[in-house]
């Protein structure tokens, strides 16, 4: 008896025996499988929403059409931001919360794998629909990703495309958000309380709330439009009753919420290189945990400073404006957090340190560029015009973007064995916070200077500055191939890494298991020593 | 002598105009297009003055904060013998210390926002009422005691030459985009009401020089209003500012501000041509004019 069980245990303990060729990916319950797909398809778009950006930087590029109708150029604005958000940063996200979580809280994998599978390949055809739009009678979306009504209710063939597939999109989110709360709660290994969870899994437990809380908020109002469009309801035209506002304000209070949902867990992972490169543990961590749990709770209620301009009464826009400024207060507690980290540290420059350093600075400007969209009357002069495009790609690009490239040059050593070329990633490092800031800064100007956004030609005196710019997105896009090189160099013939723990200055469950990680991450529990040893705060 | 250290000032003090943001001599090249327009009314002035308060206090922090972070990077690098002190993880007071610290700068930017709003707000004491209302993509203009309505679209220039592959030279274009064929005629130094609606989407007036961006929203009425300084008068430009289908970027708006008399004799004059114009179909037209509250005409 002992015996046959103790043969099932060992035959148990080494499934590794994974599924061949693609069953393997189709059939994938495993989380690290699905993990990298997720990461790959939030590559993949990342491609083509960059390759729209790159048609927006051409036509741009002087004043005057010369490359696509202005209907298209609409089309490229819009789909470059559905395919970003929804198809590159939160996927991304998930790719990261699927590798990393289980290996960060003791768990062999996530508590709901077919969930997992089932999440994830949604996404495939939720973005196979979206994209097809290009290529039915009317072309693509073209009313911005905000998609407001009326003017997304004159989209053409597209517009049920456009609904369904983000109803998908926002089912795969929530069904990926659940799993991570239930894992999170549910599969932390014995002696790992909730505050010795890194920060990493922490902001990411806040941000599946955050998911789950706005998601059919926004599945809501696009459902709202889908049957002002097809079935007779006026809940947004003011002729039968309704009110174009209330969808703003609907989509807000989803749309909120959603940009700390690309940005979190970008904070969580710079809150792990910081202390990882800096040889300290992190500075505050409880101050962190809270600061994230306030920017998260105060997520909910600044939503209609994004449309001040609409006509609100005073009560309402001084609320929004100093809600929208209290944000400020846990957001700079983060950033002195993390200069707080470095102080008295041993720091050294690896590239995943690089890229959360560009982050430190580079969001930091975003985030003052959005302390003064918060103030109302500078707000009139700044909504609708590139001064917003400048912020809230600040705040994206070298925010959340380069959140996950500091977190892939801090993990895949960890995820593959091999350690990625150093100077090719520092090549990286530099050429893209070079480009992102030609490609964005001069944007302030012009958004000042007057260029309102979603324009596709413009008058002469801004001819200087978007050219610029334009170089600077070239450079941006190009320099991301050598992203992919490295990656795929470092899979197929990177150095062996002989050390876990990688990083000298590494702490964490992840850096306690063997790199590659195995396949099961954490098949028993790590024993306390272990885990008072990964929490080192 | 003299005049070599005159010069020499000069130059530096050019030089040094050219560091500060937006000086009127650089400001038709499109390098020196780095910043807001002052504007030509006390509203434009009070969020110019806000805009660069807010601007400089965010410059102060990060000169700052940045500091210290770049001071950090070099005093304490690992190849420069720097050791780590693990024990520096936690301190109520400076957190205290720093979380107090933003909010007391909050207020001193919240104050001055929140009186500037109040001004913004206060339509009481206007003297006359313009309804705009956008359509894609232009926008009409209605006079609402003066009996004078119009269209104002992108002038013929203009729009010959934004056509995909129109072989028309945008710089040879006399202000290309932001040309119309039928500017908006106010007078200098009067409170004017807008009352600005949409005809089919939202779209929204915008003229940077008045301090002046408002929604044009189908089925709702929004207030705006501005009072041009009187001695400012000129020709004032401006785009929709919503994104409102195809040809968003080609619905500019254009201003003409005139002096009270000029206005006056304006107005008069094109009341009078639009009677004439509308005589034998009068009765239809001015039933169409205006009922507040309801959607405009699709």
């Amino acid at each position: 008896m002992s015996e046959t069980a103790h043969a099932a245990h060992t035959e148990h303990d080494d499934h590794d025996h994974k599924p061949q060729g693609w069953r393997r990916w189709v059939f994938a319950t495993n989380h690290k499988d699905i993990g990298t797909m997720y990461l790959i398809f939030a590559c993949t778009m990342f491609f083509i929403g960059g390759a729209m950006a790159m048609v927006i930087r051409a036509e741009l590029f002087k004043p005057g059409m010369q490359l696509v109708d202005p209907q298209l150029f609409n089309s490229m604005t819009t789909m470059h931001a559905l395919i970003m958000i929804f198809g590159a940063v939160m996927p991304g996200w998930t790719g990261f919360a699927n590798w990393m979580i289980p290996m960060q809280v003791g768990a062999p994998d996530m508590a709901l794998p077919r969930l997992n599978n089932f999440s994830f390949w949604i996404l495939p055809f939720a973005f196979t629909l979206l994209i097809a739009t290009l290529f039915v009678p009317g072309g693509s979306p073209a009313g911005g990703w905000t998609m407001y009504p009326p003017l997304v209710l004159q989209t053409g063939s597209s517009f049920p495309m456009l609904i369904f597939a983000v109803h998908m999109m926002g089912a795969s989110s929530i069904l990926g958000a659940i799993n991570v709360v239930v894992t999170i709660m549910n599969m932390r290994a014995p002696g790992m309380t909730l505050l010795r969870m890194p920060l990493f899994t922490w902001t990411w437990l806040i941000t599946a709330y955050l998911l789950i809380a706005v998601m059919p908020v926004l599945a809501g109002a696009v459902t709202m439009l889908l049957t002002d469009h097809f079935f007779g309801t006026t809940f947004f035209t003011a002729a039968g009753g309704g009110d174009p506002v209330m969808f703003q304000h609907i989509f807000w209070f989803f749309g909120h919420p959603e940009v700390y949902i690309l940005i979190l867990p970008a904070f969580g992972i710079v809150s792990e290189i910081i202390p990882t490169f800096s040889r300290k543990p992190l500075f505050g961590y409880e101050a962190m945990v809270y600061a994230t749990a306030s920017i998260a709770f105060l997520s909910f209620i600044v939503w209609a400073h994004h449309m001040f301009t609409v006509g609100m009464p005073l009560a309402a826009q001084l609320f929004f404006m100093l809600s929208t400024m209290l944000i400020a207060v846990p957001t700079g507690v983060k950033v002195f957090n993390w200069t707080a980290t470095m102080y008295k540290g041993s720091l050294t420059f690896e590239p995943p340190m690089l890229f959360a350093l560009a982050f430190l600075f580079l969001f930091s400007i975003g985030g003052f560029s959005g302390l003064m969209l918060g103030i109302v009357p500078a707000d009139y002069q700044y909504q609708d015009t590139y001064f917003v495009v400048a912020h809230f790609h600040y705040v994206l690009v070298p925010g959340a973007i380069f959140g996950m490239m500091a977190g892939v040059y801090y993990w895949l050593p960890k995820w593959v064995g091999n350690m990625y070329d150093m100077k090719l990633a520092k090549w990286h490092f530099w050429l893209s916070t070079i480009f992102v800031n030609v490609l964005f800064f001069p944007q302030h100007f012009l958004g000042l200077a007057g260029m309102p956004r979603r324009i596709p030609d413009y008058a002469v005196q801004f001819t200087d500055w978007n050219m610029v710019s334009s170089i600077g997105g070239f450079g941006f896009g190009l320099s991301q191939l050598l992203f992919v090189y490295v990656i795929v160099k470092c899979v197929r013939s990177g150095e062996r890494v002989t050390n876990p723990r990688v990083w000298e200055g590494a702490h964490g469950l992840e850096w306690e298991l063997p790199a590659p990680a195995p396949y099961h991450s954490w098949t028993t529990p790590p024993s306390p020593a272990v885990i008072a040893r990964g929490a080192q705060h | 002598m003299m005049t070599m250290i005159r010069s020499k000032i000069a130059r530096l003090a050019a030089l040094a105009s050219t560091a500060c943001l937006a000086t009127p001599a650089l400001a038709e090249s499109g390098w020196g297009q780095l910043n807001m327009t002052e504007g030509v009314t006390a509203i434009s002035r009070r969020i110019y003055g806000l805009h660069m308060e807010i601007f400089e206090i965010c410059v102060a922090i990060a000169v700052v904060v940045f500091g210290v972070m770049i001071w950090s990077m070099v005093k304490f690098r690992k190849s420069k013998g720097a050791v780590a002190d693990t024990t520096l993880v936690h301190s109520t007071r400076v957190e205290v210390i720093w979380t107090a610290i933003p909010v007391v700068i909050l207020v001193v930017m919240a104050v001055p926002a929140a009186r500037t709003l109040v001004a913004i707000e206060n339509t009481t004491g206007t003297k006359m009422s313009i309804k705009i209302t956008g359509f894609q993509w232009g926008w009409q203009y209605e006079y609402l005691d003066g009996g004078v309505t119009f269209i104002s679209r992108l002038d013929r220039k203009s729009d010959a030459a934004r056509e995909l592959m129109s072989g028309i030279d945008p710089t040879t274009v006399d202000h290309y985009l932001l040309n119309v064929d039928h500017p908006l005629v106010v007078p200098a130094g009067v409170k004017v009401r807008l009352l600005i609606t949409g005809a089919d989407v939202i779209h929204s007036w915008w003229m940077p020089a008045f301090g002046v961006k408002k929604d044009a929203i189908p089925g709702f009425i929004n207030e705006a209003w501005f009072d041009v300084d009187p001695d400012k008068t000129g020709i004032y430009r401006g785009q929709c500012a919503e994104l409102c289908g195809r040809d968003h970027g080609f619905m500019p708006i254009v201003v003409d501000v005139r002096s009270k008399a000029d206005f006056d004799a304006w107005l008069k004059q094109e009341a009078a041509e639009q009677k004439q114009a509308t005589a034998p179909a009068a009765a239809p037209a001015t039933a169409s004019t205006v009922t507040p509250g309801t959607p405009a005409a699709q």
